[in-house]
């Protein structure tokens, strides 16, 4: 993305280096607190969606199920493990950016691959399990 | 590019030179877990795809929404948020060179960590007693593979966990314990969010007519 912006809080990491490196970045306790009551409600209203049966369609609770458990998985990302792109002069970033793509393109793929391969071996499929009932 | 930089740089300035070389080995560890991690979760994107294809393959057999139970669900993910919070606490004593907190928010923890794998075998053996074993049809051999392996990790994590109670009563906060605080840490947080992955995809989506 910008890799001079990269080289820039490499270095500027690298400055404090010396001196703090026993800190590290394992958050304060506002950030641990924050993010446990952001993940609590994030997970306590997918669950009462669905508990509570909000909505009638189903379709309409997976995709707002699906958006919250995403937001939350940000949530935790920055709040729990500490994400931001200055940790290891951007390359935990970047192997997680990398893991990111990856995912989609192996659940992507799969789902739609085998949705239109379901989509089109079925009737057949149906066909000769109906072919052998008859047969016997 | 960088490197050109990094040339320039050693030239013009010897420290910049030190700094070059002492800077990876210092926190190579910690990246290099993040790396096992993210490979992990591809393990798991694995499983997941395997899950959103055969999910709603019965076989004839019982569907998510006669089997799960979502309050035993809600209580586990409770357990595994509230686990991930202790961790915290944990790690924020470790910060303050504070031995006693540091270990009594591990066993909190790993306690927490007991109790959601406790409810998880009770729902698997309730399952299986139910006839609901993994080999009953292609949703339930799914199920099993992906929320097992979750379990594993867990298992795993608390054997960790325990382990590393020992080693800080033995030798205390030095360097090599602070890292591998720092590791487990990492690892029982990521186990946290692929759990958010397990009970919004399996169990809320599969319970949806």
């Amino acid at each position: 993305m910008s890799a001079p912006h990269n080289h820039s809080e490499h270095d500027h990491h690298g400055d404090h280096h010396g001196h703090d490196h026993d800190d590290g970045n394992h958050g304060s306790l506002k950030d641990y607190a924050i993010g446990f009551i952001l993940s609590v409600i994030l997970t306590a209203i997918p669950f009462w969606l669905v508990m509570a049966k909000v909505f009638d369609k189903s379709s309409t609770t997976a995709i707002v199920v699906l958006a919250f458990a995403a937001v939350q998985v940000v949530v935790h990302m920055v709040y729990f493990l500490h994400m931001n792109n200055r940790v290891e002069g951007g390359w935990s970033m970047l192997s997680t950016v990398f893991t990111i793509v990856l995912l989609v393109i192996v659940l992507a793929g799969s789902i739609w691959v085998m949705f239109h391969m379901n989509k089109n071996m079925m009737p057949s499929m149906g066909n000769d399990v109906h072919n052998m009932q008859d047969m016997q | 590019m960088s490197d050109i930089n990094a040339n320039g740089a050693l030239s013009a300035d010897p420290s910049a030179r030190y700094y070059v070389r002492e800077h990876h080995p210092e926190n190579s560890t910690l990246l290099g877990f993040w790396i096992y991690l993210m490979s992990d979760c591809l393990l798991f994107a694995g499983l997941f795809a395997t899950y959103a294809v055969l999910g709603r393959s019965y076989a004839g057999g019982p569907s998510g929404a006669e089997l799960f139970d979502l309050p035993l669900v809600a209580l586990n993910t409770g357990f595994l948020l509230l686990s991930s919070i202790t961790y915290g606490f944990a790690m924020i004593a470790m910060q303050r060179k504070n031995l006693k907190a540091t270990i009594g928010w591990l066993l909190v923890t790993g306690v927490f960590g007991l109790g959601f794998l406790y409810l998880e075998m009770y729902e698997f053996l309730h399952l299986i007693h139910e006839g609901a074993g993994p080999q009953r049809s292609a949703f339930l051999s799914s199920f099993f593979a992906l929320v097992g392996t979750h379990g594993l990790h867990v298992t795993f994590g608390t054997i960790w966990l325990i382990t590393l109670v020992f080693q800080l009563k033995k030798h205390g906060l030095t360097g090599e314990n602070k890292r591998r605080l720092m590791c487990l840490s990492m690892f029982w947080h990521f186990l946290d969010v692929i759990w958010i992955g397990v009970f919004t995809f399996v169990y809320l989506m599969g319970v949806l007519p």
